[in-house]
């Protein structure tokens, strides 16, 4: 078990848009089990940096291996590598702006994937998206249409149909920046849950108590590296670098 | 003082009825090999390959910058002269419809593509939805409920259009009319007739147009 390879192994990977270098040389190991949360200031690669894991960016160097596998951005892997449609049937992710398919009801949103992708009959995928729905507190809302949703609703739907491909890894962008205040509380809920359950995740957040709470290791991106890495407490309470401390201080004001 | 006589064209109900009937199928035909054209040109203009997007904008320029009216002659008297084979002109007429009418649904339905979120592709790619897939599950459904106004407006016109397949004698409703004019001597019968049966031909899908747009309105 020890021996087992990370579930995501970084090494030295760049990112740049045209001339705009995002970040270059990361290195990251995300094993089984582990929660970690990435903060930075905005436009730091945050969200760059995930989308790369589940190849909806693709990297311009470096490598990303999954459980010891490389990858690759074509939708098939050849010679042993993974290609991003195996790679996203194993990570699942939420984004900050919900992207629920608005011609479908919330237990359609959440069969999709189970039923066109994995090819799971009919039947059997409703079955376990209605327990997932359950799960995430919206047994109720089933056949309803998102626009019916509030923003929390909405993004617990999310969740679930992500957790419906059985993801080995659940990457999250910033999935509470869109939302009321109010309702922030019940998708952090879902995503503890979660992670109390064992699920390994990465957090892009800028919810400072949460990522110190749940995140066995955190990692501050700061021009275009990783500028600071290590557990919540030492990164989020203690924090020694003086940019990380501007940075911090901006949340507890 | 004119005496009205519709008594005389009248008894051409038959003609006219025929030339009804050609517009309509005119109408039907064109429209729906104008969206399956319309459909492979919009891909191709879409399209990462160079090649593909490049001889889909030639495409969308020639028939959209050339008057339907020309396009049919040409394809009847040109074409002929530079295949070598000769066409009937009911091919003729119906080609340069269904390819003129093309390059604008392809426009339609582009702009329906684009104007979807494109936080939906990259949810369906994210439960690992394969382009086809997210094309043809998320991205289109989408898209088709956008421009279903354009796409009505459009395909009202187009069955206005096909008229200008009389001038190469395809018996569609306005060459009828032309046709019992040269017979009655009645021009202001024969083709008041005439408008009005286009009239009534088109009147209940424009409302139907209406209809569609004020739903989807509410709808979201
Ligand atoms: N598709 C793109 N094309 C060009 N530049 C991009 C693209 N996506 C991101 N960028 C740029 O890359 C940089 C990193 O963006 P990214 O979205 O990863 O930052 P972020 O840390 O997630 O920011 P935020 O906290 O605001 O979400 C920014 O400067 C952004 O402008
Ligand atoms: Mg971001």
């Amino acid at each position: 078990m020890n021996d087992a390879p990370p579930i995501f192994s970084v090494r030295n990977l760049s990112k740049s848009f045209g001339p705009v270098q995002v970040f270059s040389d990361i290195n990251l190991d995300v094993t089984q089990g582990e929660v970690i949360g990435v903060i930075g200031p905005s436009g730091c690669g945050k969200s760059t940096l995930i989308r790369c894991l589940n190849m909806m960016e693709i990297p311009n160097g470096g490598q990303i291996f999954f459980r010891g596998r490389p990858t690759t951005a074509n939708f098939r892997g050849r010679n042993g590598s993974i290609g991003a449609g195996e790679l996203r049937r194993k990570v699942g992710m939420v984004f900050q702006q919900f992207n629920l398919f608005p011609h479908k009801t919330v237990i359609e949103n959440v069969i999709e994937g189970p039923v066109v992708v994995l090819k799971e009959p009919r039947q059997e995928a409703m079955e376990r998206a209605t327990e997932l729905l359950r799960s995430v507190g919206l047994a109720d809302k089933r056949n309803a249409f998102p626009n019916h949703l509030s923003g929390g609703q909405k993004q617990r739907v999310a969740i679930a149909r992500a957790l419906a491909m059985r993801p080995e890894v659940m990457l999250f962008d910033e999935v509470t920046s869109a939302l009321d205040p109010e309702l922030v509380g019940e998708v952090l809920n879902v995503m503890r849950k979660l992670a109390e359950g064992g699920m390994t995740m990465v957090i892009v957040t800028h919810e400072m108590a949460f990522a110190a709470d749940v995140a066995d290791r955190v990692i501050f991106l700061d021009e275009g590296t990783i500028a600071a890495e290590g557990s919540a407490d030492a990164v989020i309470h203690k924090p020694t670098q003086e940019r990380l401390k501007r940075f911090l201080a901006r949340f507890h004001a | 003082m004119y005496s009205w006589d519709f008594y005389t064209v009248f008894q051409s109900w038959d003609l006219f009825l025929y030339g009804l009937w050609l517009t309509f199928v005119y109408s039907v035909g064109s429209i729906v090999l104008g969206v399956i054209f319309g459909l492979i040109v919009c891909f191709a203009r879409l399209s990462k390959v160079t090649l593909f997007s490049a001889a889909a904008r030639v495409y969308l320029e020639l028939f959209r910058c050339m008057p339907l009216l020309v396009l049919v002659l040409w394809f009847y008297y040109a074409l002929p002269m530079l295949t070598g084979m000769s066409i009937e002109n009911t091919t003729a007429a119906l080609l340069a419809l269904s390819l003129y009418v093309s390059a604008f649904y392809a426009e339609i339905f582009r702009g329906g593509i684009k104007a979807v979120d494109s936080g939906q592709h990259e949810a369906g790619a994210a439960i690992a939805m394969s382009h086809v897939q997210i094309m043809w599950r998320i991205i289109l459904p989408q898209a088709a409920k956008k421009m279903l106004p354009a796409f009505i407006n459009q395909s009202v016109i187009q069955v206005k259009n096909t008229s200008l397949a009389s001038v190469i004698s395809v018996a569609e409703l306005s060459y009828m009319g032309a046709v019992v004019n040269g017979d009655t001597y009645r021009p202001l019968e024969s083709y008041t007739l005439v408008a009005v049966l286009y009239f009534l031909l088109l009147f209940p899908l424009t409302q139907v147009a209406d209809r569609v747009e004020k739903k989807l309105r509410l709808s979201d």
